[in-house]
């Protein structure tokens, strides 16, 4: 029911959007009127930037995640694959440093290596959901404790620095960028601009929608239920490659603490945003103001002495939980 | 199929296990946590290394060692080494105290020496030889540093770690002295001793304060992301960053007079190091070895910091 009203919003908008639509505006208004109320810093050009740039690794993740989630997937080794993905591009860098020297083509090897293990990773976990026919939660459970010990080890229970004169080299990919926006955000955006299109204007979205609602109507509908799903996942990878890349010039370092948890913060944006998590339904736009809610409310926390701190991981759930009631409350209405 | 290779399997690991165990006069367990962070991954590091060292300094002596990422992996381990190795004496660094305490216990009265490291168990009297790593002392020459490098006093902002007794700890004797030294603590949050984290709370303590003298990051680790955040955002009212646990980079920075990084405050990964050589000592002479032996906290400064500098080390 509720999906057709967002779908038919247009006929409606005489009256106001349904409540799956304002639910997650209405909790990131209210965050942004909180925060600016709280502390005069909130607003300001720096603090936003802040926010914005480093929201953008989840941001980009989650784009992906909508599109697994919505084909009915889900992928719990997104976090231990970008600790794997940024401890593999830091070893191959510091290793071709002495031939390449500093300078554009080691970046952009550094890159390429980001995005096709992104994309090898994304392409296994499909290949086990699809051909395989594993659970999606086991392989991605598996998977996550693979990458996890690999970074690990990779990194001799330590953690794996970039060299010092590279790490100033491609400081600028997280921290510089034009027109005022830092590169991440600049990233993100697009993402998430191909992300809409795809979802909401393709005939992928449409497919994915499909195969995650009812994966035998959808069979005999003429849509290749395992191919779409393959794709999801390896698309998700890739993005994670892409988050990767924004990620290792911020410290320029990768060890078996990085990236823990992305992947339910991920999911929590995707489902906040309005996305089913059983599948059927997913909205891009929406995983955004996820990723804004997550981000502020933490951005918040730190700026104001309202709460203990042992209490942050407190509010961020209820916060969460309100912001999904919000919906369900329009949806019975 | 799954059992008979299970069987094979086990039976092939248990000859294999045994076999030196017969060979050799003593065996000593040495049961710590994984490698799931830097400063563990050090002590990983310092544990293998007084390993293959002893095992050449006393050929009749057969070290076992096992690394949990769980405390339940780790009462595994322990029966594991009691069941199959007859372990003489085990060297343990308790993932967490509680869930630890029952299990050593139970390996204690079976006769078997007890060498505890780091934080203790819950109950006083189970081992024989106790290594403690001290956090109130590493909490209070923090402070103290800070008190000394801000003679007029000043405004700082703190990062914690994990919220845990340790941590708790740390942060009393900090406070303690600090008290009456006219520093003002303008904010303390949790960077729960991670890179990204830390880097995070930096990043909002400078949009929130203006003005700020000093930070106390707690942990090298956490410093690392402080420094990232001030660089760049860059401010320059910041005078130095005053990590801890003695990570390489920081001591090399602290060695070559970076004004940032002034000192360092130790909270040496190598005590297991301590704790495996003493129990060894104890097995093989008469000399005694039971007691408590409480592992300062020292502050590195430049003039000092060579000593502390351990290149092969990960951390």
């Amino acid at each position: 029911m509720a999906m057709t009203d967002a779908e038919q919003g247009s006929k409606a908008r005489t009256r106001l959007p349904p409540m799956t639509v304002l639910g997650p505006i209405l909790a990131l208004v209210i965050l942004v009127l909180v925060g600016a109320a709280l502390n005069s810093n909130f607003l300001s050009a720096a603090n936003l930037t802040n926010v914005l740039s480093r929201s953008a690794f989840i941001g980009i993740i989650a784009v992906g995640m909508t599109f697994v989630i919505t084909a009915g997937g889900l992928d719990l080794s997104v976090g231990a694959m970008a600790a794997f993905i940024a401890g593999l591009m830091i070893l191959v860098m510091n290793a071709a440093l002495p031939a390449l020297g500093p300078g554009v083509p080691i970046v952009l090897l550094g890159m390429a290596v980001a995005l096709l293990a992104g994309l090898v990773a994304g392409l296994l976990n499909g290949f086990m959901v699809t051909t395989l026919g594993i659970e999606a939660f086991i392989v991605t459970l598996g998977t996550m404790g693979i990458y996890r010990s690999l970074v690990t080890w990779l990194a001799d229970g330590g953690t794996l620095s970039l060299d010092f004169g590279l790490r100033t080299y491609i400081r600028p990919i997280y921290f510089d960028g034009i027109l005022g926006m830092t590169w991440p955000m600049i990233v993100f955006a697009l993402v998430v601009i191909v992300g809409e299109i795809l979802m909401s204007r393709g005939v992928f979205g449409r497919h994915c929608a499909a195969t995650g609602s009812n994966e035998h109507v959808a069979h005999y509908s003429n849509v290749r239920v395992g191919r779409v799903r393959l794709i999801t996942y390896a698309m998700l990878g890739l993005l994670v490659g892409i988050a990767t890349i924004m990620y290792v010039p911020r410290l320029g370092s990768a060890s078996a603490s990085t990236g823990v948890l992305w992947e339910l913060e991920a999911i929590a944006a995707v489902i906040i945003g309005g996305t089913v998590l059983k599948g059927g339904f997913g909205r891009v736009w929406g995983t955004v103001l996820g990723v804004l809610i997550l981000g502020l409310i933490e951005n918040i926390l730190n700026l104001t002495d309202l709460v203990s701190p042992y209490l942050n991981g407190a509010i961020q759930g209820v916060i969460i939980i309100l912001a999904v009631i919000l919906q369900r409350e329009g949806r019975s209405a | 199929m799954g059992i008979t290779i299970r069987t094979a399997l086990a039976a092939g690991v248990l000859t294999a296990l045994a076999a030196p165990a017969m060979a050799q006069d003593i065996t000593v367990g040495v049961s710590i946590p994984a490698a799931t962070h830097g400063w563990a991954g050090g002590m990983n590091f310092h544990a293998q290394q007084a390993i293959e060292r002893l095992e050449e300094v006393y050929p009749q002596v057969d070290l076992v060692l096992a690394t949990a990422s769980d405390p339940a992996e780790q009462v595994s381990d322990i029966e594991d080494m009691v069941a199959t190795r007859g372990i003489d004496a085990l060297v343990v660094l308790p993932f967490e105290s509680e869930p630890l305490t029952g299990p050593v216990q139970a390996v204690a009265e079976s006769g078997v020496w007890i060498t505890v490291v780091d934080r203790g168990l819950s109950v006083d009297g189970i081992e024989d030889l106790y290594v403690a790593g001290d956090n109130a002392g590493f909490g209070r020459v923090s402070g103290e540093f800070m008190a000394s490098a801000l003679p007029e006093g000043g405004k700082i902002v703190a990062l914690r770690g994990i919220p845990t007794t340790i941590d708790n700890m740390r942060v009393e004797g900090f406070e303690a002295a600090i008290e009456g030294k006219n520093i003002e603590v303008l904010g303390m949050e949790h960077g729960n001793w991670n890179r990204d984290d830390s880097f995070t709370v930096m990043q909002d303590f400078l949009s929130r304060f203006p003005e700020i003298d000093a930070v106390w990051a707690s942990d090298d680790d956490m410093a690392v992301g402080v420094l990232a955040a001030i660089e760049a955002a860059g401010r320059d009212d910041v005078q130095f960053v005053l990590g801890g646990a003695g990570m390489k980079e920081m001591i090399a920075r602290t060695r070559d007079n970076d004004p940032m990084i002034p000192a360092n405050v130790t909270y040496p990964p190598a005590m297991i190091a301590t704790a495996i050589e003493l129990t060894v000592v104890g097995q093989v002479s008469s000399a005694p070895v039971a007691g408590t032996f409480t592992i300062g906290s020292e502050l590195v400064t430049p003039e000092n910091a060579a000593e502390y500098y351990f290149p092969d080390s990960p951390f």
